[in-house]
């Protein structure tokens, strides 16, 4: 865990050590792990001089700020009604089926997770999703086997 | 002056100072506006809402403890919309609230029960969501029960733990309908920063944070034919327990409650407040040695300023947070703890009982003794020192089903031994207490005089101040403390854990010189300990502090040292202050915690 210490030491360098940067910090952690553990979250709590319980509560306030292990890529499909609409559940199914996972699980090479997330602001292109930053639209399910197929086996 | 507003609150004129909110502006006017977040020791947080009125011109109902009077408002409090918003509000929260309230700790004092009581809410028109939700209850603390299923998420307890402790054990944790009252990764309160302060408790409006009651456990110790109990009660327990028994804050009941405990069957009823005192030689002596180590030897290992150890909460406070001052603290052991290895060894010595049939209880103002009675380091006697910690709560309670009429009680006595005491025992109830009940003794032993103040009060260490500082010169001396002629014994006090913070950072930057630091976890001390009678207001906490110093003027012995059975003790027990005996049972270590 050395280096999650020297991790968190470098975000608070950067972003200081004030309540504000609390945010950044946590949002740099993801950027580097994924996720924020339990034992990060005790190092930002001592780096910044603030309790671990207020590092909890902003983390898992925010969605995109993952408290669990994640995989590489976590693919956040929009679970909004415009995209319902629009066949979000044949996505779903065809990602399923292709990584064997269900929402809220990780792969077991741990190179995918399958989240579901709020709207995405991409309801005039719907069904979206996220790939970690990149978003995908106007999925269809050869469309979102090609893109998964190519994180498959490329990256 | 600031400047005075006016403004009309149903119908009837009022002035305010500007910033005054509505909800004090009605007050003023003896009007009533329910509330539930809000509390007069924390900061705003206008979450809950059913404190909304009507003001004339706004679009929508405002939230009155957070709405600051203005110029020409005009506010109604019982309008139709009003009663019905505030009856929706109340309806909500009971829809996920697990009304089981016969099975409630807090029944009949909880303030969401008396709200629906009030607003007769006896069809709800929201569906009961708390069979779909999975609320935990954390029962693993000796000193704190969290049940999530009582819980509003008014957020008291995270801004008591955050504004008043520095501690913030709770946050807030998720959004939305998740939204929780949370530890860090929702871990048991027994395994986090948490002090066991109790103030949390204090201010739960419902029954989701409670003490650990150890009631029937003290019940059938009694009802043990084979056991001898021994109760032992806080100077704080005998200026609160009455406010419990239908008597106003601020009321002595110390004979009334040394009557009661006889009559719930205890078998000796003894004081506490003899153990302060025996506190205060020891500590007493422990400073002088440390300011002759440090003064004269100059002795790099002695470190100061020395902490007071009598608060339990304040012990776990360094333990978690400040663990490089460990040994700051003074070595004594609490009062109660004193009393607890004192029971087991010198009491049943002197009376012929076999302390392996003895049950050590304490009635103490705080929750955090339970935990303390629980420590693995108090086992000095041979035994657990103290069997049960129970609040001045759980006493109200016992004396209650024990179906005795307090208030008409005759005053009584405690028993010898071990029962007798002065008034620098009883103000140990209070903050400053321990630090003046310290000078008396300690400069009288250095100078041979007593402390150079009117009656003996102190009362520049008195008060409701955060922080306040004294300071003693030392001079004409005795020979034997020659060293410390011309010295300014420089000392502080602190209440609350967030002024003890703010004297530990100053102390950290080197910015304080101090020699000798009282601390008490609670605000105003342990007469507003966490195990004490609720509410607590500032205004209940300076009554009850008032009728501390009372306590003390009225009793014939004011300093520790004059106390005879504490001169016995020493000639019939322990020897001398710090000496070996005292060293066995009487002090102890504590060590390191992690920090979240």
């Amino acid at each position: 865990m050395p280096e999650i210490k020297e991790l968190v030491k470098q975000l608070a360098d950067k972003h200081g050590r004030n309540r504000e940067s609390l945010l950044p910090i946590l949002q740099g952690i993801i950027s580097e792990e994924r996720y924020i553990s339990d034992f990060a979250m005790t190092e930002v709590a001592r780096e910044l001089d603030m309790s671990a319980a207020l590092v909890y509560g902003t983390a898992t306030f925010y969605s995109f700020l993952d408290t669990e292990p994640r995989g590489k890529y976590v693919i956040r499909l929009c679970r909004t009604i415009t995209c319902d609409m629009k066949g979000k559940k044949q996505i779903l199914r065809t990602i399923e089926d292709l990584l064997k996972i269900e929402i809220g699980e990780t792969t077991k090479d741990k190179k995918f997770t399958l989240l579901e997330t709020n709207c995405l602001g991409w309801c005039h292109k719907g069904p979206a999703m996220l790939i970690n930053d990149d978003a995908y639209t106007e999925l269809t399910p050869e469309k979102v086997s090609e893109i998964i197929g190519d994180y498959m086996k490329n990256r | 002056m600031a400047k005075t507003v006016n403004l009309k609150i149903d119908g009837i004129d009022v002035s305010v100072e500007q910033g005054t909110t509505v909800l004090d502006a009605a007050k003023k006017l003896n009007i009533h506006i329910p509330t539930l977040c809000y509390h007069e020791d924390l900061c705003v947080a206008g979450n809950c809402r059913v404190c909304v009125v009507e003001q004339e011109g706004a679009k929508n109902l405002v939230a009155s403890c957070a709405m600051p009077a203005s110029e020409g408002m005009i506010i109604h409090t019982n309008t139709h919309k009003v009663r019905n918003a505030r009856r929706h509000v109340v309806e909500l929260l009971l829809s996920e609230h697990n009304a089981d309230c016969t099975k409630c700790y807090k029944n009949t004092k909880c303030e969401l029960q008396n709200l629906a009581s009030e607003m007769v809410i006896t069809e709800p028109m929201f569906i009961d969501l708390v069979p779909f939700k999975e609320y935990k209850i954390d029962k693993q603390s000796p000193s704190i029960i969290k049940d999530d299923s009582k819980c509003i998420r008014c957020q008291r307890c995270v801004r008591t733990c955050h504004e008043l402790q520095h501690v913030s054990a709770l946050g807030v944790a998720y959004k939305g309908d998740h939204m929780k009252i949370s530890t860090f990764f929702e871990n048991p309160m027994y395994d986090v920063v948490c002090t066991n302060c109790g103030q949390c408790v204090n201010r739960c409006p419902t029954g989701a944070l409670i003490e650990k009651n150890y009631i029937d456990q003290v019940w059938d110790a009694i009802y043990d034919p084979n056991k001898h109990v021994i109760v032992q009660t806080a100077p704080a327990t005998r200026i609160a327990l009455g406010e419990d028994l239908g008597m106003e804050p601020g009321s002595i009941v110390t004979g009334k409650m040394a009557a009661s405990l006889r009559r719930l069957g205890f078998d000796s009823v003894l004081d506490t407040d003899f153990t302060a005192d025996l506190t205060i030689m020891e500590e007493g002596t422990e400073l002088l040695t440390r300011l002759k180590k440090a003064l004269v030897d100059k002795d790099q290992s002695i470190k100061l300023p020395m902490f007071t150890s009598c608060s339990p909460g304040w012990i776990k406070f360094i333990e978690h947070l400040y663990p490089e001052y460990l040994d700051n603290l003074s070595t004594c052991k609490s009062p109660q703890q004193m009393f607890g290895a004192l029971a087991k060894t010198y009491y049943a010595q002197k009376k012929g009982i076999d302390p392996a049939t003895i049950v050590s209880v304490s009635i103490m103002p705080c929750t955090a003794k339970k935990f303390e009675a629980a420590r693995p380091e108090m086992r000095d006697s041979g035994f657990q020192d103290v069997d049960l910690g129970i609040t001045t709560r759980e006493l109200a309670v016992m004396i209650k089903q024990a179906g005795i009429e307090f208030e008409s009680l005759s005053d009584e006595k405690f028993d010898s031994i071990m029962g007798e005491s002065t008034g620098a025992a009883v103000i140990f109830g209070a903050t400053g207490g321990v630090m003046e009940a310290a000078l008396r003794t300690a400069y009288e032993l250095v100078t041979g005089r007593e402390v150079p103040f009117k009656n003996l009060n102190i009362t520049a260490v008195r008060g409701m101040e955060g922080v306040r500082e004294a300071s003693v010169k030392l001079e004409n001396v005795l020979p034997a403390w020659s060293f410390l002629e011309g010295v300014e014994l420089k000392t502080a006090v602190a209440h609350g854990l967030t002024n003890a913070h703010q004297i530990m950072e100053a102390i950290k930057k080197g910015e304080a010189n101090y020699h000798f630091v009282e601390v008490m976890g609670c605000p105003g001390g342990c007469i507003g300990g966490g195990g004490q009678p609720i509410p607590t207001t500032p205004e209940i906490r300076r009554k009850r502090a008032e009728a501390i110093y009372r306590e003390d003027e009225g009793m014939k012995i004011r300093k520790s040292h004059e106390n005879p059975e504490v001169i016995q003790i020493y000639k019939e027990f322990l020897g001398e202050p710090l000496g070996h005996k005292s060293h066995e049972l009487l002090h102890t270590h504590y060590h390191p915690r992690k920090r979240v």
